[in-house]
């Protein structure tokens, strides 16, 4: 509902513009609250945010060389590689500390971003043109018809977190952030848990990523796993609030739409800096980020 | 086809390389190892001591390996002021996982688009004439801005060692990583032995900084390879054991070389968090675990 309505009001301004900034604050919408649905409920930091979006940029790529398949089909395999991916990191490194899932991720952003370097397939080091269909049947543009899918991921992504919260998966995933191993002793099935946060938190991020080939038009590895993906998607959850679903909505709204007015007005490298600063000011002083600042942070508190 | 001396100047620098990476990971073995601070901002300090020396080196045409001398001593004072921030803000609350490792992420990020808008983007090096010297033994090259940072780092890890070992102070960092608790029975102040062991920590990558600028020119964003070495090297050298990070790190410097040299260069960056993943799914105790 909110979906068609953001959709209906961007189609009033008709501005093609308006559809270029709101795609990428919608990625931002999908990337936040899914790093959240780990990162915020369950407690496990993922730092390889690029690597997830990149998965499903890639996997639309490689799909694409083989015949030119709808966007939709392509955003549900970049789910569906990144979320088996996800799966497999997981398996591997959750039963360790926190700690080595952290650095984990990062080390499955480097690996992956080696491996897809030297894949020639998927263009390597040299990159890789997406030509968008010319003609889209009802929406018109192309970049209107990434734009609704995008949001509906977006819808998605939210519908799910917030029925987490609610379902008897989000007490499991708060026992475990507040204490691991009490939660384990009492029952939870902490790893299965888990699991089931990290692969469901990275199959949205590669489903996010898919239409960015077509997004940019000129896809190479070094941007796809940019860094600065990475520290949007945790400032945005951590800025707005990590423990109910609204937080990183809130903030990856703020951040991602003032990011898009100041891209215009002051380089990208400053806009970076202060997203860097906000994320350290706000995890020094304000740990419960805005929605706690404005005492929102909801009745699972007290859980 | 492969010559001998190819494959044994790989080698060799493999294991020059790999020595360096010792003094590189020898603060995060102590952070990360000794003190469970996972500063995986500790590359980026690296880098910004690196660039210090750099700035010295312009400014007042100061040699690096002197500039470590001035910029050792500061970034002791930063890890001592970075320590209390973060057991101010975090460790105090008991709130140190997820939001400790944002915090150092944070500042990691802001460290390397700070250098960028001070220095730019393009590769920096110093002016020392010693960096283009190079020894033979037989067919075997021994370039000097190889062999200082292997040295540098050397002299780097005994200090510390012989520091944790032999000194009053060190010992009680040491009796900190294993009992915190027990430590403030007898009288003493974890905090403070913390604060003071994180410090070096900092220190030590300001002087492989310096180090670092010596043996190759140097960028903002160089950092982010380092952490999957340092890392690999302090979990595979068995977390918080010298020694051990030496062994691992002088292991990574010539599987590295070797994969460059078998498989292409473009292949490298993969080796170190290749052994990370493997080491944490086989063996995360280290090769010399407890």
């Amino acid at each position: 509902m909110v979906a068609v309505a953001v959709f209906a009001a961007m189609h009033a301004v008709g501005n093609d513009y308006v559809f270029y900034a709101g795609y990428t604050v919608l990625q931002y919408v999908v990337l936040a609250v899914a790093w959240n649905i780990l990162g915020g409920y369950v407690g496990y930091v993922n730092f390889g945010v690029a690597a997830f979006l990149a998965l499903g940029a890639y996997t639309g790529v490689a799909l694409g060389n083989f015949a030119p398949f709808p966007l939709p089909v392509m955003m549900l395999a970049g789910g569906l590689v990144a979320g088996l991916v996800g799966l497999g990191a997981g398996y591997l490194t959750l039963r360790l500390r926190g700690i080595f899932f952290a650095i984990a991720t990062l080390a499955l952003a480097v690996v992956l971003q080696t491996l897809i370097t030297n894949w020639d397939f998927v263009g390597g080091s040299a990159g890789v043109y997406a030509i968008r269909p010319k003609h889209i049947p009802v929406f018109g543009s192309y970049i209107e018809y990434m734009v609704f899918l995008m949001l509906l991921v977006a819808a998605g992504v939210v519908a799910v977190s917030r029925a987490i919260e609610r379902s008897s998966y989000g007490l499991g995933f708060t026992a475990i952030r507040d204490d691991e191993v009490a939660a384990e002793a009492t029952g939870v099935p902490t790893l299965r848990l888990k699991l089931i946060a990290t692969t469901l938190s990275a199959a949205f991020m590669g489903m996010a990523g898919a239409p960015l080939p077509y997004y940019v038009t000129f896809l190479e590895p070094s941007s796809a796993f940019n860094l600065s993906y990475a520290v949007n998607s945790i400032a945005m959850p951590l800025i707005g609030g990590t423990t109910a679903w609204f937080g990183p909505l809130l903030g990856a709204l703020l951040l991602g739409v003032a990011q898009q007015v100041a891209t215009v007005t002051i380089s990208s490298e400053i806009n970076l800096l202060i997203v860097g600063l906000l994320l350290i000011g706000f995890v020094i002083l304000a740990p419960q980020g805005l929605i706690g600042l404005l005492g929102l942070t909801g009745k699972r508190r007290s859980v | 086809m492969l010559s001998f001396s190819l494959l044994s100047n790989a080698i060799v620098s493999g294991l020059l390389l790999g020595g360096f990476y010792a003094g590189v990971a020898a603060g995060a073995t102590i952070s990360f190892g000794l003190l469970d601070i996972a500063n995986i901002a500790h590359p980026a300090f690296v880098v910004f001591g690196a660039y210090c020396a750099f700035a010295l080196n312009q400014r007042f045409h100061l040699d690096p390996l002197l500039a470590a001398v001035f910029v050792t001593p500061v970034f002791y004072a930063v890890g001592w002021f970075a320590y209390q921030l973060y057991h101010h803000a975090f460790e105090r609350r008991g709130d140190d996982s997820m939001r400790g490792l944002a915090f150092f992420f944070g500042l990691m990020f802001v460290g390397e688009v700070v250098l960028i808008l001070t220095f730019g983007v393009d590769y920096r090096y110093s002016s020392a004439e010693y960096t283009s010297t190079t020894f033979k033994l037989g067919p075997v090259a021994f370039p000097l801005r190889e062999v200082i940072p292997f040295v540098g780092s050397l002299v780097i890890l005994v200090a510390a060692q012989a520091f944790l070992k032999r000194t009053f102070t060190g010992r009680a960092i040491l009796g900190v990583s294993q009992d915190p608790i027990a430590l403030r029975l007898m009288g003493a102040d974890p905090v403070r032995l913390k604060r003071i062991a994180f410090a070096l920590s900092i220190a030590l990558a300001g002087a492989a900084g310096a180090l670092l600028l010596v043996l190759e020119p140097i960028e903002p964003a160089i950092g982010r390879d380092f952490i999957g070495r340092v890392f690999a090297i302090a979990v595979l050298g068995g977390m918080g054991s010298l020694p051990g990070t030496w062994v691992a790190a002088v292991m990574l410097g010539v599987i590295e070389n070797l994969t460059s040299i078998f498989a292409g260069a473009s292949w490298a960056p993969a080796v170190a968090f290749g052994f990370l993943l493997v080491t944490l799914t086989v063996r995360p105790s280290g090769l010399f675990g407890r």
